[in-house]
């Protein structure tokens, strides 16, 4: 077992790990935060997509020891501080960008990690970002709807009906 | 998973000391290397993570002007950082997704030598040098069959080394699933000639097309790429026979002479 401390969504945490632990596990498992969902398990799904140090990984496919000392955000840690939702967040819901919503937490995450770095994208930017998230309902032109209003656009009218 | 102890070194010496036990494995950025432990096909009792080595990521420019890539830095910041060589800067932002080009690194791909990844095209169509903890070694000595390097146990590659084209192109055929190269060509124009590396088609791993590097070099454009050739020995599978990716390997080629800049 190893012991790791790493900040997630702006608190200390600390736990033993063992080698073959994945960061999933341990915010799962360890820190009971469910809000990061396992679709596949095998690195295609996206899913599980938290930010290490401010970039976009999957946390299926990272051991939670490389990720001591770091900084973790999940979807749990991107509301206002006042609890509201965040920009992002709302325009899922004003644009009804999902339906089971299993995949949402990690397209949000990815959502947020393309704003970051892109504030303006285009529509076939935001579709080409979300390459490693699948959406298993097929309900991808109002997540695409959703993130294009949370960049402040103007929303594509597309055939989402 | 089996299990397993991980270490974290934050120097090559360390990483070299700790390599030398039994069942020792290197992990980079763990996007093979962790869905292959999941699937049980790999059983080491240690995995050394190289990712708390300062001293091999980062982008530069050497003496002699070529990009020099440290072995443990992301294909996202390669597609960030390695400007000079707009070619090599465009294969690297489109490997896997951008959550797997933020963790994937360019030593943990040329280490492992899948012979559909991206980068061994450009290692061997650049003529690059991958620099190990040990020496140095010429990417036409450096591949050497599907999942097979050079390399020996416990050895790192600390930096690759790409000499400057005058002009270059990556070009892929996606596996659609996968995203993975069913067919890519990597087309680099240096002074002294052209060289083009294939990656995804053969059984034996990336190759050189000689026959288009002879034609290339006497005239560049896509007119003079030759007829496609055999699929005698390329990959055949599901999504593609081995005529088709040899047909694959002649359309690429043109494509990526056509891309070139």
């Amino acid at each position: 077992m190893t012991k790791v401390t790493m900040t997630v969504n702006g608190k200390t945490v600390s736990g033993e790990v063992k080698g073959n632990t994945l960061l999933t596990e341990f915010l799962r498992e360890d820190l009971r935060l469910t809000g990061t969902h396992v679709g596949c398990d095998t690195s295609q799904c996206g899913a599980c997509v938290v930010h290490v140090n401010g970039e976009a990984v999957k946390s299926c496919t990272m051991f939670a020891a490389e990720a001591d000392g770091a900084e973790v955000k999940t979807v749990e840690g991107m509301a206002n501080a006042d609890g509201s939702l965040s920009v992002i967040q709302q325009a899922f819901q004003d644009y009804h960008g999902l339906q089971c919503g299993f995949c949402t937490p990690g397209m949000v995450m990815s959502a947020a990690a393309l704003l970051k770095d892109n504030p303006k994208p285009t529509e076939a930017e935001v579709r080409d970002y979300l390459e490693g998230n699948i959406c298993r309902c097929t309900g991808y032109h109002n997540i695409v709807r959703a993130i294009m209003a949370a960049s402040g656009q103007d929303v594509p009218a597309v055939a989402a009906e | 998973m089996y299990s397993f102890d991980i270490q974290r070194p934050t120097t090559i010496a360390d990483a070299v000391a700790a390599l030398s036990t039994d069942e020792a494995l290197p992990l980079g950025g763990g996007q093979t290397l962790i869905p292959t432990l999941k699937q049980r096909l790999s059983a080491p009792s240690v995995l050394v993570s190289l990712g708390t080595i300062a001293e091999i990521k980062g982008v530069c420019t050497g003496d002699d002007g070529a990009v020099c890539i440290g072995g443990g830095t992301t294909h996202a910041t390669v597609a960030r950082e390695a400007s000079s060589y707009p070619a090599l800067a465009d294969l690297a932002g489109h490997i896997g997704d951008p959550a797997v080009r933020n963790r994937g690194t360019i030593g943990g791909s040329l280490a492992n030598n899948d012979p559909s990844a991206c980068y061994p095209s450009a290692a061997l169509a650049s003529g690059a040098t991958i620099v190990t903890n040990t020496r140095s070694i010429a990417a036409d000595d450096y591949f050497q069959g599907m999942f097979a390097t050079a390399l020996n146990e416990g050895e790192i590659i600390t930096e690759v080394r790409f000499p400057v084209p005058e002009k270059a192109a990556y070009m892929k055929f996606e596996q659609p699933a996968s995203r993975f190269a069913l067919v890519g060509v990597f087309v680099a124009k240096y002074a002294d000639g052209v060289r083009v590396a294939v990656t995804g088609a053969s059984e034996n791993g990336v190759f050189r097309w000689t026959e288009a590097e002879a034609a290339l070099s006497s005239n560049f454009s896509a007119d003079a790429v030759p007829a496609a050739p055999s699929g005698d020995g390329m990959i055949s599978d599901l999504h593609g026979s081995g005529a088709y990716r040899a047909h694959l390997v002649a359309v690429m080629t043109k494509r990526a002479v056509a891309a070139a800049r």
